[in-house]
């Protein structure tokens, strides 16, 4: 196999207050997958996400994206290569317009001019929020929001892109574009999330998280199909809904 | 007018009111000439007439404090109409209604074919410290989400039977606030992760500022031009 965009290996992290949030996380993601990282709250998702671009520091363990150690040196470099997509997009959008924020990333860059301005249309473009350039993000909906914030890491043009929870609080037509858009996306992609059948629909391979480490890893459609596993780290399908009917793929 | 860069605009309007600050209280003309250059551009800019009034009540407060200092000015009075007036202050009634009238014009002209945005970036390109434009932009940014959310705490708190009349019943509103200000202050922290995510460093990087072209350079400031010209005749030929 080719080398995989993103390997964690034996992560190891406590907050400053004592609580051991990360116990011991392997997982590796290949270059062109879509992965699910599914699992209840509190199980350690965001936190292993703050780990894979150096925002916060493992205790023990290693990230590598692309063959290259998160470390103190390589800090930026990771930076660039690895798109992460926050819960909350008004957390991500703090320019007074899309385009200078999505401008922000490539711009830290070193990126200038002309180029800088064609890839602010192309990332914008990706998500077809084009229109939106000049206006400011607290004047867009809700999903809107979502999906420019998805632009200012596509900006960057990372190896890797990894949404946190991307289709929370979105409404069913938001959340439709949402899949249009990153099932379009020619790019690796790690994604949080609860919503099960946007991760039957949108990745092949899942990820199960809970307390701290990560349980079990397969097929979408056999993960969400193991009743067992389901039950014991309190995931819950929507009523009446058959991973193995012909929903979803 | 509404396409021309925020520094043109920003630059102009301080040009024009310099002008007007320096024309001679005396030169009537100067004055008139000038506000219709104002009103002028208004119309050209398509400014509705109910919109700018609007916005010229801003200068209510100083047309009042205006009025009154013909009836409290010292020295040498004037009989008009049957009141007994104070000649100095007729004329600084006179100068100051005339120059915020211009002035307050001249910024509604500005602030209503400029967004707010723009108007920042303006102040980025005329050299304004980057920290300055910053603080200004994230308050223009997050100003709108901390009321909101301030906002959804009262109706939350009202929904709940919590219905603030007087000063001493106001506890739990200060408290909310005091969680505001620790999620405000939270939020500020995932902000901050984000950027670092996208590689800043501490500096704010610059974009979708093109420079200004002479043509919008002259085309903008040639209503400012005319003022300045006003203003040195007046000075010149009345003096
Ligand atoms: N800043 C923090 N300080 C202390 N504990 C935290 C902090 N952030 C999260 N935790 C704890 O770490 C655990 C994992 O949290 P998180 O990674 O946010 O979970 P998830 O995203 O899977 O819901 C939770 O028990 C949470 O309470
Ligand atoms: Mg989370």
């Amino acid at each position: 196999m080719s080398e995989p965009s993103l390997e964690v290996a034996g992560l190891f992290f406590s907050y400053p207050d004592g609580h051991q949030a990360l116990r011991g996380v392997d997982l590796h993601v290949h270059h062109g997958e879509r992965v699910a990282l599914l699992g209840p709250n509190g199980a350690g998702k965001t936190t292993l996400l703050l780990h894979l671009n150096g925002i916060l520091r493992p205790d023990g363990g290693t990230v590598r994206v692309a063959g290259l150690d998160v470390s103190d040196e390589a800090a930026m470099e990771v930076r660039r290569r690895v798109g992460l997509v926050f819960q909350d997009p008004d957390d991500q959008l703090f320019m007074p317009t899309v385009g200078q924020d999505v401008a922000f990333g490539p711009a830290n860059f070193g990126l200038v001019g002309a180029e800088l301005e064609a890839r602010v249309a192309a990332a914008l473009g990706a998500v077809s929020m084009l229109d939106a350039i000049d206006r400011a993000p607290h004047h867009l909906s809700y999903g809107e929001r979502r999906r420019v914030a998805i632009a200012t890491v596509l900006a960057m043009m990372p190896e890797i892109l990894v949404l946190d929870e991307p289709t929370s609080n979105l409404d069913p037509a938001s959340r439709r574009e949402l899949i249009d858009v990153l099932r379009a996306l020619p790019i690796t992609q790690l994604v949080v999330t609860h919503d099960l059948p946007f991760a039957l629909e949108l990745c092949p391979r899942a990820l199960v998280m809970d307390e701290g480490s990560i349980v079990a890893g397969d097929d979408t459609v056999d993960v969400l199909s193991d009743e067992i596993l389901m039950k014991a780290h309190r995931l819950e399908l929507p009523y009446r809904f058959d991973p193995r009917g012909g929903t979803g793929r | 007018m509404h396409r021309l860069p925020p520094q043109v605009k920003v630059v102009a309007l301080l040009v024009f009111v310099i002008a007007v600050v320096l024309m001679p209280r005396e030169a009537f003309w100067a004055h008139a000439l000038a506000g219709c250059l104002i009103a002028g551009v208004m119309i050209l800019a398509e400014l509705p007439a109910g919109f700018v009034a609007r916005r010229m009540l801003v200068e209510v407060p100083i047309l009042i404090f205006a009025l009154l200092l013909p009836f409290f000015g010292q020295g040498p009075t004037t009989r008009v109409l049957g009141l007994t007036l104070s000649v100095e202050g007729l004329w600084g009634a006179w100068t100051i209604i005339a120059k915020a009238t211009l002035g307050v014009g001249a910024s509604v002209v500005v602030s209503a074919t400029t967004t707010i945005p723009d108007i920042i970036r303006g102040l980025d390109r005329i050299r304004v410290p980057r920290v300055i434009t910053a603080i200004a932009g994230f308050m223009v940014r997050y100003l709108d989400i901390v009321a909101g959310e301030f906002a959804r705490r009262r109706v939350a708190m009202a929904s709940r039977g919590y219905e603030p009349r007087w000063l001493w019943q106001g506890g739990p509103l200060a408290q909310s606030a005091g969680s505001l200000f620790i999620r405000s202050y939270e939020r500020g922290e995932r902000v901050h992760q984000a950027m670092v995510a996208r590689g800043f460093t501490g500096r704010m990087p610059t974009y979708g500022d093109r420079p200004a072209s002479l043509r919008q350079w002259v085309l903008g400031l040639s209503v400012s031009a005319v003022a300045v010209v006003l203003a040195v005749l007046s000075v010149t030929v009345i003096r």
